[in-house]
């Protein structure tokens, strides 16, 4: 493992697999009745947050806490961020703290990287702008093969503003690794440029995709994007992108539903699809978690669990 | 303007070719060949190696004064200047307060006077205080001490149709010329980076080519049309390339210049670089492009598309650098190495001889500013503005020995050919032996 996960991209087949493997093993102790491992005690880890993010803070707060380490949560809102502190004095003053990870969601694509170049302790990127959010893919991945087994040879359809998701970024890239089929479905106008050079299928037309679809993951859409001209309305792109029970039927038996949250019910997806039986979405909750301990982990302990820890 | 003093320079390859003596007296070359002959007292240069060229003139110069001292002073920015063999450097608009009146321009050209390292000859703002809608008064301008003939709200691009109609025609009136920042704003809106597969992975707000591209098609058209002169600034695209050679092939009055880092430098940069990924030392405006982008805008700079190398030198503080990618300023400072990433991209290639480096960086940006004494041949009776270049050295660039006050460049730990040994200007050095005098 490196230092830091910034990007999907950092890691190796091989180290995918650790971390799916670590949070496997993981994943039993967060249905114990103590759900506590020793393995971080003694290790800080700042929770260093410019956007609001609630649910991936706490889960990043919990996957810490779990492994007993110590956990500062910095958020930008009120502090000295918000008198116009740079990103690198407050590396620095983290740094100055004795931080041995630092997890940051920033707004600017990059910042992590920045970071990283400012701070001797792992950063863990915990979404950048329109870039990345590495651990999502991981919880994502996680999820996928507990349900379908593998992923290897898997068709996992992802739908959505493609262009402005970290989300989708980030999984292109693990599932890429991981040897599933990616295609992403979208407008034209939320796909990227220059798509074609990556390492995935595109199309236009979701009903088209469904049918050859094992997990459909819908993508976030904001209603403001239609100020901007990338759909006409919220309506229309419902209607040619969202995930309705008819879209549902379309889909093999045992495909699954995935939303990495928060969701817009009846933009993107129905209310009815996310509380199904084949949605994933509270799962997805409860893998980030594990996944977040397993990365903390690997980045912060050694490379597998101690057999006493198991 | 006398300076008492005769230099001798000895064994200079003028252009490139065979070594000949030069001699300066009076602010003149007095005498060329075997005729350079010195008198007593006078100082001897030895230019054994170096190739003597026309003193370099800059069309696009950021001098930050008034305004961002933090960043660069007309004083720093000018020594900066003379040591990257400059004699002349028009100065942008975009201080604060914006020079959109003759009392700026005044100010800027009275401070490059005084600090005497090199000609400031300043830019006017096209619209007040680049704001895009009123024209600034670009005649006041003009018939001010500092005589502006070249107008730019560079920054920013002189987006509405009409007022850049009006611009062009209204400066006829006293042979000026527009200098377009072609830039379409709604297509780049919250831009950070050339729009391409870099940016797609990147997950940065792309800065399409047409944006570019569209304004200079647009802008050609309405130059025929009123018969006048457009610049179009820091070309960065192939398809530009392609929309100034139609327009010159028309017999249209359009010029074009390149930055240096455009000649050199790619978006791949921004993703990976021995700096790191997201590293704003790359970010500037316009954005680096892609391989091929650089190999056209090196061809249309050879065959003469493209009419001149301009630096974009931008000055930035450290802290508007050390920040996240959509936080930084953009810009790169250049003129310390323009002339050697120039002799990289376009004499190490073979795309030009070093006569053709003086016609790109003197000759004809003199000519699109109307600059008298500056790009004029290097023989007896012309003004003595000469740069004496080396370009045998090979080098790590080490920003820490800049005069600029600003470490913007995107060059540092590259290895370079070349070095600035001495500037004249009107037969005072103002360099010699690399060092600022």
């Amino acid at each position: 493992m490196r230092r830091h996960l910034i990007s999907a991209a950092d890691l190796s087949k091989d180290d995918a697999l650790l971390i799916l493997d670590t949070a496997e093993e993981l994943a039993a102790v967060s249905e114990r009745s103590v759900k506590k491992l020793p393995t971080l005690r003694g290790r800080t880890v700042v929770n260093l947050f410019f956007e609001d993010s609630t649910r991936t803070r706490i889960s990043f707060e919990a996957a810490a806490k779990r492994l007993s380490a110590d956990v500062i949560n910095f958020s930008a809102k009120g502090s000295s961020v918000s008198k116009g502190e740079s990103l690198k004095d407050t590396a620095l003053t983290l740094e100055a703290m004795g931080a041995d990870a630092v997890v940051i969601r920033h707004s600017a694509s990059g910042a992590p990287h920045r970071l990283a170049s400012w701070v001797r302790g792992s950063v863990l990127n915990a979404g950048d702008g329109t870039h990345e959010h590495p651990t999502q893919a991981l919880l994502d991945a996680f999820t996928m093969r507990r349900r379908l087994g593998k992923l290897d040879g898997r068709r996992v359809t992802i739908v959505g503003d493609v262009l402005h998701s970290r989300v989708a970024r980030s999984n292109v890239l693990l599932l890429g690794t991981l040897g599933a089929e990616v295609t992403l479905v979208a407008p034209p106008t939320l796909l990227p440029v220059a798509v074609e050079t990556w390492p995935c299928e595109v199309s236009y037309d979701l009903d088209a995709v469904l049918p050859k679809s094992d997990a459909v993951m819908m993508l976030r859409v904001q209603r403001e994007r239609m100020n901007a001209a990338y759909f006409p309305s919220a309506r229309e792109y419902s209607r040619r992108y969202g995930l309705d029970p008819d879209r549902l039927a379309k889909m093999p038996d045992d495909a699954l539903v995935m939303h990495p949250g928060p969701m817009n019910r009846g933009m993107e997806i129905a209310a009815d699809v996310a509380d199904s039986a084949r949605s994933t979405i509270v799962e997805q909750v409860t893998n980030g978690v594990t996944i977040r301990m397993a990365v903390l982990y690997l980045l912060l302990g050694g490379a597998a669990l101690e057999e006493g820890e198991r | 303007m006398s300076t008492g003093e005769e230099y001798l320079i000895k064994g200079a390859r003028v252009l490139g070719g065979e070594p000949a003596d030069l001699l300066l007296r009076d602010g003149v070359i007095a005498a060329a060949g075997p005729d350079a002959t010195a008198g007593p007292g006078a100082h001897v240069i030895d230019a054994d190696g170096l190739i003597a060229l026309p003193g370099l003139v800059d069309l696009h110069t950021h001098l930050r004064e008034p305004g961002r001292e933090d960043a660069e002073t007309v004083a720093s920015g000018t020594a900066a200047a003379a040591l990257g063999g400059f004699t002349a450097v028009h100065a942008m608009a975009n201080t604060s307060p914006v020079a959109d009146t003759a009392g700026v321009v005044e100010q800027v050209w009275r401070l490059g006077r005084q600090a005497g390292h090199c000609d400031v000859q300043p830019v006017g703002a096209v619209t007040t205080g680049l704001g895009g809608t009123m024209l600034a008064e670009l005649g006041a301008m003009a018939d001010s001490a500092a005589r502006v003939r070249v107008f730019s709200d560079d920054g920013k691009c002189v987006s509405d149709a009409v007022l850049m109609r009006r611009a062009l025609e209204y400066v006829k009136a006293f042979d000026g010329v527009i200098a377009q920042h072609a830039q379409e704003p709604r297509l780049t809106e919250g831009a950070q980076m050339n729009e391409g597969d870099v940016s797609g992975r990147l997950g940065l707000v792309g800065w399409p080519a047409v944006a570019e591209e569209a304004i200079i098609a647009r802008d050609c058209l309405l130059a025929a049309h009123v018969g006048s002169r457009l610049h179009v600034c820091h070309v960065s695209t192939a398809g530009s390339v392609e929309i100034l050679r139609w327009a010159k092939s028309k017999g249209w009055n359009v010029t074009a210049e390149v930055t240096p880092h455009h000649l050199l430098l790619t978006d791949e940069l921004v993703e990976s670089s021995p700096v790191g990924s997201y590293n704003p030392i790359y970010k500037v405006n316009p954005p680096l492009r892609t391989r091929e982008d650089v190999e056209a805008l090196r061809a249309a700079l050879a065959d003469g598309t493209i009419d001149c190398v301009a630096t974009d030198h931008a000055p930035h503080p450290v802290e508007d650098k050390e920040t996240e990618w959509d936080a930084a300023a953009m810009g790169m400072i250049g003129l310390e190495t323009a002339l050697s990433v120039v002799q990289e991209a376009m004499v190490e290639t073979g795309l030009l001889d070093w006569a053709g480096v003086a016609d790109r960086m003197s000759v004809r940006p003199a000519a699109i500013g109307r600059l008298s004494g500056h790009g004029r041949p290097i023989q007896p009776g012309e003004v003595a503005n000469i740069t004496l270049y080396d370009p045998a050295p090979r080098r790590g660039v080490e920003p820490s020995g800049f005069a600029s006050r600003s470490r913007n460049t995107p060059y540092t730990g590259l290895t370079l050919p070349g070095r600035v040994v001495a500037t004249f200007l009107r037969g005072r050095p103002t360099v010699l032996e690399g060092k600022l005098q």
